[in-house]
Protein backbone atom coordinates (compact mmCIF):
# COMPACT_ATOMS: atom_id res chain seq x y z
CA UNK A 1 0.00 0.00 0.00
CA UNK A 2 3.00 2.24 0.52
CA UNK A 3 4.11 1.48 -3.02
CA UNK A 4 0.78 1.51 -4.80
CA UNK A 5 -0.97 4.33 -2.98
CA UNK A 6 1.82 6.11 -1.07
CA UNK A 7 0.13 5.32 2.24
CA UNK A 8 1.99 6.06 5.46
CA UNK A 9 2.53 3.06 7.72
CA UNK A 10 -0.45 3.40 10.05
CA UNK A 11 -2.87 4.06 7.21
CA UNK A 12 -1.43 1.14 5.24
CA UNK A 13 -1.88 -1.22 8.18
CA UNK A 14 -5.47 -0.08 8.73
CA UNK A 15 -6.25 -0.56 5.05
CA UNK A 16 -4.80 -4.06 4.82
CA UNK A 17 -6.27 -5.14 8.16
CA UNK A 18 -9.65 -3.95 6.96
CA UNK A 19 -9.40 -5.84 3.69
CA UNK A 20 -8.32 -9.02 5.47
CA UNK A 21 -10.90 -8.72 8.23
CA UNK A 22 -8.39 -8.65 11.07
CA UNK A 23 -7.23 -6.12 13.63
CA UNK A 24 -4.01 -4.18 13.16
CA UNK A 25 -2.52 -6.10 16.11
CA UNK A 26 -3.41 -9.37 14.38
CA UNK A 27 -1.80 -8.09 11.18
CA UNK A 28 1.47 -7.82 13.07
CA UNK A 29 1.06 -11.28 14.68
CA UNK A 30 2.97 -13.92 12.76
CA UNK A 31 0.94 -16.74 14.32
CA UNK A 32 -2.37 -15.26 13.18
CA UNK A 33 -1.04 -14.27 9.77
CA UNK A 34 0.55 -17.64 9.01
CA UNK A 35 -2.83 -19.33 9.26
CA UNK A 36 -4.68 -16.51 7.52
CA UNK A 37 -2.28 -16.42 4.58
CA UNK A 38 -2.81 -20.15 4.03
CA UNK A 39 -6.60 -19.79 4.26
CA UNK A 40 -6.60 -16.91 1.78
CA UNK A 41 -3.97 -18.67 -0.36
CA UNK A 42 -1.80 -15.59 -0.72
CA UNK A 43 1.54 -17.26 -0.06
CA UNK A 44 3.15 -18.65 3.08
CA UNK A 45 6.73 -18.62 4.24
CA UNK A 46 7.26 -22.38 4.30
CA UNK A 47 7.18 -24.50 1.17
CA UNK A 48 3.68 -25.99 1.14
CA UNK A 49 2.81 -28.06 -1.92
CA UNK A 50 -0.26 -26.71 -3.68
CA UNK A 51 -0.14 -23.30 -2.00
CA UNK A 52 -0.10 -20.28 -4.28
CA UNK A 53 3.41 -19.19 -5.04
CA UNK A 54 5.09 -16.32 -6.82
CA UNK A 55 2.92 -14.57 -9.34
CA UNK A 56 -0.13 -16.70 -8.40
CA UNK A 57 -0.02 -15.33 -4.86
CA UNK A 58 0.67 -11.84 -6.11
CA UNK A 59 -2.38 -11.92 -8.38
CA UNK A 60 -4.56 -13.04 -5.48
CA UNK A 61 -3.12 -10.24 -3.31
CA UNK A 62 -3.88 -7.68 -6.02
CA UNK A 63 -7.54 -8.81 -6.05
CA UNK A 64 -7.84 -9.02 -2.29
CA UNK A 65 -6.37 -5.59 -1.63
CA UNK A 66 -7.85 -4.00 -4.74
CA UNK A 67 -4.50 -2.69 -5.91
CA UNK A 68 -2.82 -2.58 -9.27
CA UNK A 69 0.40 -4.61 -9.38
CA UNK A 70 2.55 -4.09 -12.46
CA UNK A 71 3.58 -7.70 -13.07
CA UNK A 72 0.03 -8.97 -12.51
CA UNK A 73 -1.22 -6.56 -15.15
CA UNK A 74 1.50 -7.82 -17.49
CA UNK A 75 0.30 -11.41 -16.93
CA UNK A 76 -3.27 -10.38 -17.74
CA UNK A 77 -2.10 -8.65 -20.91
CA UNK A 78 -0.15 -11.72 -21.98
CA UNK A 79 -3.22 -13.87 -21.47
CA UNK A 80 -5.58 -11.42 -23.12
CA UNK A 81 -7.59 -10.95 -19.92
CA UNK B 1 23.51 3.48 38.10
CA UNK B 2 26.55 1.63 36.88
CA UNK B 3 28.30 2.71 33.71
CA UNK B 4 26.51 2.11 30.42
CA UNK B 5 28.11 -0.02 27.72
CA UNK B 6 27.41 1.32 24.28
CA UNK B 7 29.35 2.00 21.10
CA UNK B 8 31.27 4.75 19.39
CA UNK B 9 30.54 5.71 15.80
CA UNK B 10 33.39 3.45 14.67
CA UNK B 11 31.77 0.40 16.30
CA UNK B 12 34.09 0.02 19.30
CA UNK B 13 32.65 -0.44 22.77
CA UNK B 14 32.69 2.50 25.11
CA UNK B 15 31.65 2.83 28.76
CA UNK B 16 29.77 5.98 29.57
CA UNK B 17 28.19 7.29 32.74
CA UNK B 18 24.44 7.92 32.62
CA UNK B 19 25.17 11.64 32.67
CA UNK B 20 27.48 11.33 29.67
CA UNK B 21 24.85 9.39 27.72
CA UNK B 22 22.22 12.04 28.44
CA UNK B 23 24.62 14.82 27.49
CA UNK B 24 25.41 13.13 24.19
CA UNK B 25 21.73 12.57 23.39
CA UNK B 26 21.00 16.24 23.97
CA UNK B 27 24.10 17.40 22.11
CA UNK B 28 23.45 15.16 19.10
CA UNK B 29 19.90 16.37 18.75
CA UNK B 30 21.02 19.98 19.18
CA UNK B 31 23.60 19.58 16.42
CA UNK B 32 20.95 18.42 13.96
CA UNK B 33 18.56 21.15 15.06
CA UNK B 34 21.18 23.85 14.55
CA UNK B 35 22.20 22.65 11.10
CA UNK B 36 18.74 21.89 9.76
CA UNK B 37 16.90 24.66 11.64
CA UNK B 38 14.51 22.02 12.96
CA UNK B 39 13.17 21.20 16.43
CA UNK B 40 15.19 19.22 18.97
CA UNK B 41 13.84 15.99 20.40
CA UNK B 42 11.22 16.25 23.14
CA UNK B 43 12.11 15.32 26.75
CA UNK B 44 10.05 12.12 26.66
CA UNK B 45 11.80 11.10 23.43
CA UNK B 46 15.19 11.65 25.03
CA UNK B 47 14.00 9.60 28.01
CA UNK B 48 13.09 6.72 25.68
CA UNK B 49 16.51 6.85 24.05
CA UNK B 50 18.25 6.97 27.42
CA UNK B 51 16.27 4.00 28.73
CA UNK B 52 17.10 2.10 25.56
CA UNK B 53 20.84 2.72 25.82
CA UNK B 54 20.87 2.08 29.58
CA UNK B 55 19.21 -1.31 29.20
CA UNK B 56 21.70 -4.16 29.45
CA UNK B 57 19.90 -6.28 26.83
CA UNK B 58 21.83 -7.02 23.69
CA UNK B 59 18.81 -6.83 21.44
CA UNK B 60 16.19 -4.07 21.34
CA UNK B 61 12.96 -3.98 19.38
CA UNK B 62 9.81 -2.05 18.69
CA UNK B 63 6.70 -2.58 20.75
CA UNK B 64 4.27 -5.16 19.43
CA UNK B 65 1.95 -3.53 16.94
CA UNK B 66 4.58 -0.98 15.86
CA UNK B 67 6.33 -3.21 13.35
CA UNK B 68 7.47 -1.47 10.18
CA UNK B 69 8.46 -2.73 6.75
CA UNK B 70 11.90 -3.19 5.26
CA UNK B 71 12.84 -1.97 1.79
CA UNK B 72 16.23 -2.90 0.38
CA UNK B 73 18.95 -1.19 -1.53
CA UNK B 74 22.11 -2.67 -2.97
CA UNK B 75 20.10 -5.58 -4.40
CA UNK B 76 21.35 -9.10 -3.83
CA UNK B 77 24.99 -7.97 -3.69
CA UNK B 78 24.92 -8.57 0.07
CA UNK B 79 24.94 -12.31 -0.50
CA UNK B 80 26.93 -13.03 -3.66
CA UNK B 81 29.25 -10.07 -3.97
CA UNK B 82 32.50 -9.33 -2.22
CA UNK B 83 33.62 -6.93 0.49
CA UNK B 84 33.30 -3.99 -1.92
CA UNK B 85 29.52 -4.36 -1.61
CA UNK B 86 29.62 -5.67 1.98
CA UNK B 87 28.93 -9.03 0.42
CA UNK B 88 29.63 -12.41 1.97
CA UNK B 89 30.71 -14.13 -1.26
CA UNK B 90 28.10 -16.90 -1.43
CA UNK B 91 27.94 -18.90 -4.68
CA UNK B 92 24.35 -17.83 -5.40
CA UNK B 93 22.70 -16.54 -8.54
CA UNK B 94 20.66 -13.37 -8.25
CA UNK B 95 17.44 -15.36 -8.47
CA UNK B 96 18.56 -17.68 -5.68
CA UNK B 97 19.68 -14.76 -3.55
CA UNK B 98 16.39 -12.92 -4.13
CA UNK B 99 14.36 -15.90 -3.00
CA UNK B 100 16.63 -16.34 0.01
CA UNK B 101 15.94 -12.76 1.06
CA UNK B 102 12.19 -13.35 0.72
CA UNK B 103 11.94 -16.76 2.33
CA UNK B 104 14.76 -17.04 4.83
CA UNK B 105 15.33 -13.42 5.83
CA UNK B 106 11.72 -12.20 5.59
CA UNK B 107 12.43 -9.04 3.61
CA UNK B 108 9.43 -7.00 2.52
CA UNK B 109 10.88 -5.79 -0.78
CA UNK B 110 13.95 -6.79 -2.73
CA UNK B 111 15.92 -5.61 -5.72
CA UNK B 112 17.59 -6.93 -8.75
CA UNK B 113 20.60 -4.77 -9.56
CA UNK B 114 23.86 -4.94 -11.45
CA UNK B 115 26.92 -6.05 -9.48
CA UNK B 116 28.42 -2.73 -10.57
CA UNK B 117 25.41 -0.98 -9.07
CA UNK B 118 25.22 2.20 -11.17
CA UNK B 119 22.95 3.20 -14.05
CA UNK B 120 25.78 3.74 -16.57
CA UNK B 121 27.20 0.17 -16.50
CA UNK B 122 23.69 -1.31 -16.36
CA UNK B 123 22.71 0.10 -19.75
CA UNK B 124 24.78 -2.18 -22.01
CA UNK B 125 23.42 -5.29 -20.30
CA UNK B 126 19.84 -4.12 -19.93
CA UNK B 127 18.39 -7.20 -21.61
CA UNK B 128 20.12 -9.44 -19.08
CA UNK B 129 18.81 -7.26 -16.26
CA UNK B 130 15.29 -7.40 -17.67
CA UNK B 131 15.45 -11.18 -17.87
CA UNK B 132 16.52 -11.49 -14.26
CA UNK B 133 13.74 -9.17 -13.15
CA UNK B 134 11.23 -11.25 -15.11
CA UNK B 135 12.52 -14.46 -13.55
CA UNK B 136 12.01 -13.27 -9.98
CA UNK B 137 8.65 -11.67 -10.79
CA UNK B 138 7.36 -15.13 -11.57
CA UNK B 139 8.72 -16.90 -8.52
CA UNK B 140 8.40 -14.42 -5.65
CA UNK B 141 5.64 -12.54 -3.89
CA UNK B 142 7.36 -9.47 -2.43
CA UNK B 143 7.64 -6.32 -4.57
CA UNK B 144 10.48 -6.53 -7.07
CA UNK B 145 12.49 -3.38 -7.55
CA UNK B 146 15.25 -2.68 -9.99
CA UNK B 147 17.91 -0.60 -8.29
CA UNK B 148 20.92 1.46 -9.29
CA UNK B 149 22.82 4.54 -8.30
CA UNK B 150 22.56 7.56 -10.63
CA UNK B 151 26.28 8.08 -9.83
CA UNK B 152 26.91 11.21 -11.91
CA UNK B 153 30.60 10.82 -11.11
CA UNK B 154 30.87 8.11 -13.77
CA UNK B 155 29.98 10.66 -16.45
CA UNK B 156 33.03 12.78 -15.69
CA UNK B 157 36.58 12.15 -16.85
CA UNK B 158 38.38 9.75 -16.61
CA UNK B 159 35.35 7.41 -16.49
CA UNK B 160 33.13 9.49 -18.75
CA UNK B 161 33.30 12.11 -21.47
CA UNK B 162 32.73 15.33 -19.51
CA UNK B 163 35.37 17.45 -17.78
CA UNK B 164 35.48 16.75 -14.07
CA UNK B 165 34.26 19.55 -11.77
CA UNK B 166 36.50 18.13 -9.02
CA UNK B 167 39.46 19.02 -11.26
CA UNK B 168 38.06 22.36 -12.46
CA UNK B 169 36.92 23.86 -9.16
CA UNK B 170 40.35 23.87 -7.43
CA UNK B 171 41.64 25.82 -10.45
CA UNK B 172 38.93 28.41 -9.98
CA UNK B 173 37.22 27.39 -13.24
CA UNK B 174 33.76 27.68 -11.75
CA UNK B 175 31.88 28.50 -14.95
CA UNK B 176 33.51 25.55 -16.71
CA UNK B 177 32.66 23.23 -13.79
CA UNK B 178 29.04 24.36 -13.87
CA UNK B 179 28.85 23.85 -17.63
CA UNK B 180 30.27 20.32 -17.27
CA UNK B 181 27.71 19.50 -14.57
CA UNK B 182 24.83 20.82 -16.67
CA UNK B 183 25.87 18.76 -19.68
CA UNK B 184 26.58 15.59 -17.70
CA UNK B 185 23.33 15.68 -15.79
CA UNK B 186 21.34 15.73 -19.03
CA UNK B 187 23.02 12.54 -20.19
CA UNK B 188 22.56 10.95 -16.74
CA UNK B 189 18.87 11.94 -16.78
CA UNK B 190 18.41 10.33 -20.20
CA UNK B 191 20.05 7.13 -18.95
CA UNK B 192 17.88 7.07 -15.81
CA UNK B 193 14.73 7.48 -17.90
CA UNK B 194 15.81 4.87 -20.44
CA UNK B 195 16.58 2.21 -17.81
CA UNK B 196 13.42 3.03 -15.86
CA UNK B 197 11.31 2.55 -18.97
CA UNK B 198 12.98 -0.79 -19.66
CA UNK B 199 12.07 -2.04 -16.22
CA UNK B 200 8.49 -0.84 -16.50
CA UNK B 201 8.24 -2.73 -19.80
CA UNK B 202 8.90 -6.05 -18.09
CA UNK B 203 6.54 -5.41 -15.19
CA UNK B 204 8.88 -4.55 -12.33
CA UNK B 205 7.06 -3.28 -9.27
CA UNK B 206 9.39 -0.43 -8.54
CA UNK B 207 12.58 1.44 -9.30
CA UNK B 208 15.09 2.53 -6.67
CA UNK B 209 17.37 5.49 -7.33
CA UNK B 210 19.98 4.79 -4.69
CA UNK B 211 22.63 7.05 -3.12
CA UNK B 212 21.02 9.99 -4.87
CA UNK B 213 23.07 13.19 -4.88
CA UNK B 214 26.32 11.35 -4.18
CA UNK B 215 27.91 13.72 -6.69
CA UNK B 216 25.96 16.71 -5.45
CA UNK B 217 23.22 18.95 -6.74
CA UNK B 218 23.63 18.06 -10.42
CA UNK B 219 22.92 14.42 -9.69
CA UNK B 220 20.00 15.34 -7.45
CA UNK B 221 18.43 17.39 -10.24
CA UNK B 222 18.87 14.61 -12.81
CA UNK B 223 17.22 12.19 -10.39
CA UNK B 224 14.31 14.46 -9.49
CA UNK B 225 13.56 14.95 -13.16
CA UNK B 226 13.72 11.17 -13.65
CA UNK B 227 11.32 10.69 -10.72
CA UNK B 228 8.96 13.15 -12.34
CA UNK B 229 9.15 11.29 -15.64
CA UNK B 230 8.69 7.87 -13.99
CA UNK B 231 5.73 9.04 -11.93
CA UNK B 232 3.98 10.40 -15.04
CA UNK B 233 4.85 7.73 -17.57
CA UNK B 234 5.13 4.40 -15.77
CA UNK B 235 3.32 2.33 -13.15
CA UNK B 236 6.48 1.82 -11.15
CA UNK B 237 6.72 2.74 -7.49
CA UNK B 238 9.63 5.16 -7.26
CA UNK B 239 11.95 5.02 -4.28
CA UNK B 240 14.65 7.63 -3.78
CA UNK B 241 17.40 6.85 -1.31
CA UNK B 242 19.89 9.60 -0.60
CA UNK B 243 23.67 9.42 -0.33
CA UNK B 244 24.30 11.96 2.40
CA UNK B 245 22.53 14.22 4.81
CA UNK B 246 23.31 17.45 2.97
CA UNK B 247 23.33 17.97 -0.79
CA UNK B 248 26.75 19.15 -1.89
CA UNK B 249 26.76 22.18 -4.16
CA UNK B 250 29.30 21.24 -6.84
CA UNK B 251 27.26 23.52 -9.11
CA UNK B 252 25.61 25.63 -6.45
CA UNK B 253 22.90 27.27 -8.52
CA UNK B 254 20.72 24.39 -9.69
CA UNK B 255 17.10 24.56 -8.67
CA UNK B 256 14.04 22.32 -8.78
CA UNK B 257 10.72 24.18 -8.91
CA UNK B 258 12.44 27.31 -7.69
CA UNK B 259 14.18 25.64 -4.75
CA UNK B 260 17.95 25.61 -4.68
CA UNK B 261 19.19 22.05 -4.25
CA UNK B 262 22.65 22.76 -2.85
CA UNK B 263 22.66 22.70 0.92
CA UNK B 264 19.33 20.90 1.30
CA UNK B 265 18.88 18.89 4.50
CA UNK B 266 16.73 15.72 4.69
CA UNK B 267 13.39 17.41 5.36
CA UNK B 268 13.98 19.75 2.41
CA UNK B 269 15.12 16.86 0.18
CA UNK B 270 11.90 15.02 1.12
CA UNK B 271 9.77 17.94 -0.06
CA UNK B 272 11.23 18.01 -3.56
CA UNK B 273 11.13 14.22 -3.92
CA UNK B 274 7.49 14.34 -2.88
CA UNK B 275 6.80 17.15 -5.36
CA UNK B 276 8.47 15.18 -8.13
CA UNK B 277 6.08 12.29 -7.49
CA UNK B 278 8.25 9.85 -5.56
CA UNK B 279 6.56 7.04 -3.63
CA UNK B 280 9.15 6.42 -0.90
CA UNK B 281 11.87 8.73 0.39
CA UNK B 282 14.92 7.37 2.17
CA UNK B 283 16.79 10.08 4.10
CA UNK B 284 20.38 9.57 5.11
CA UNK B 285 22.07 10.95 8.21
CA UNK B 286 25.80 10.32 8.28
CA UNK B 287 27.49 8.78 11.31
CA UNK B 288 30.36 10.67 12.93
CA UNK B 289 32.81 7.93 13.89
CA UNK B 290 34.40 10.12 16.60
CA UNK B 291 31.13 10.53 18.46
CA UNK B 292 29.14 8.01 20.50
CA UNK B 293 26.17 6.10 19.11
CA UNK B 294 23.79 7.96 21.49
CA UNK B 295 25.03 11.23 19.97
CA UNK B 296 24.76 9.91 16.43
CA UNK B 297 21.33 8.34 16.88
CA UNK B 298 19.78 11.36 18.60
CA UNK B 299 21.11 13.48 15.75
CA UNK B 300 19.79 11.10 13.09
CA UNK B 301 16.35 10.84 14.64
CA UNK B 302 16.07 14.62 14.91
CA UNK B 303 16.62 14.91 11.16
CA UNK B 304 14.26 12.01 10.37
CA UNK B 305 11.49 13.36 12.61
CA UNK B 306 11.58 16.58 10.63
CA UNK B 307 10.87 14.47 7.52
CA UNK B 308 8.15 12.24 8.93
CA UNK B 309 6.32 15.12 10.59
CA UNK B 310 5.10 16.65 7.33
CA UNK B 311 5.58 13.85 4.81
CA UNK B 312 2.72 12.77 2.57
CA UNK B 313 4.69 9.78 1.32
CA UNK B 314 6.27 6.90 3.28
CA UNK B 315 9.67 7.65 4.78
CA UNK B 316 12.20 4.81 4.95
CA UNK B 317 15.37 6.18 6.57
CA UNK B 318 18.61 4.48 5.66
CA UNK B 319 19.72 2.56 8.74
CA UNK B 320 22.87 0.65 7.97
CA UNK B 321 26.62 0.83 7.99
CA UNK B 322 27.55 4.42 8.80
CA UNK B 323 24.06 5.91 8.49
CA UNK B 324 20.98 6.37 10.63
CA UNK B 325 23.01 6.36 13.84
CA UNK B 326 24.62 2.98 13.09
CA UNK B 327 28.42 2.80 13.48
CA UNK B 328 30.64 3.01 10.45
CA UNK B 329 31.99 -0.52 10.55
CA UNK B 330 31.89 -3.43 8.12
CA UNK B 331 29.82 -5.60 10.46
CA UNK B 332 27.74 -3.15 12.49
CA UNK B 333 27.20 -4.54 16.01
CA UNK B 334 23.72 -5.88 16.58
CA UNK B 335 23.28 -4.22 19.99
CA UNK B 336 23.20 -0.78 18.40
CA UNK B 337 21.74 -1.79 15.02
CA UNK B 338 18.60 -3.03 16.78
CA UNK B 339 18.46 0.09 18.94
CA UNK B 340 18.88 2.47 16.02
CA UNK B 341 16.32 0.58 13.95
CA UNK B 342 13.69 0.45 16.68
CA UNK B 343 14.20 4.07 17.68
CA UNK B 344 13.76 5.22 14.09
CA UNK B 345 10.28 3.70 14.14
CA UNK B 346 9.27 4.47 17.72
CA UNK B 347 10.60 8.04 17.95
CA UNK B 348 11.44 8.95 14.36
CA UNK B 349 7.99 7.74 13.19
CA UNK B 350 9.56 6.07 10.17
CA UNK B 351 7.22 4.09 7.92
CA UNK B 352 9.93 1.57 7.23
CA UNK B 353 13.66 1.20 6.99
Amino acid sequence: MQLSKKMRLDEAKEYVAGKLGVSVMDLCDSTVMRRLREELDIGVITAVAGAAKGLEAKARIADLLDVRINCVERLKNKMGL
Amino acid sequence: MAEIQTRMGDGYTVSMTPEEVREDLVAGSADAARRGKIPVLEPDELDYLFEMFASPTRIWGVERGREAVLSKDGSTNSLYSAQLSSGVGLPLSREQAFRTFERAFGFDTMEIGHTDYSVKPSKPIVVLEQNHVEAVLHTTIIPVFYGFMPNLGLYYQPDGPFPNPSDLLPKGQIAEARAATEEALEVCYNDLVWMTEKMDEVGADGINYDTTASTGDGEFLATLRAVEWAAKNTHLAVEVGMAAECVLGFHGQLEYNGKRLAGMWPHQQMEVVQEAGGHIFGPVVNTNSRKSTPWNLARAITFVKACTKDAKIPIHPNVGMGVGGVPMFEIPPIDVVTRCSAAMVMIGKADGL
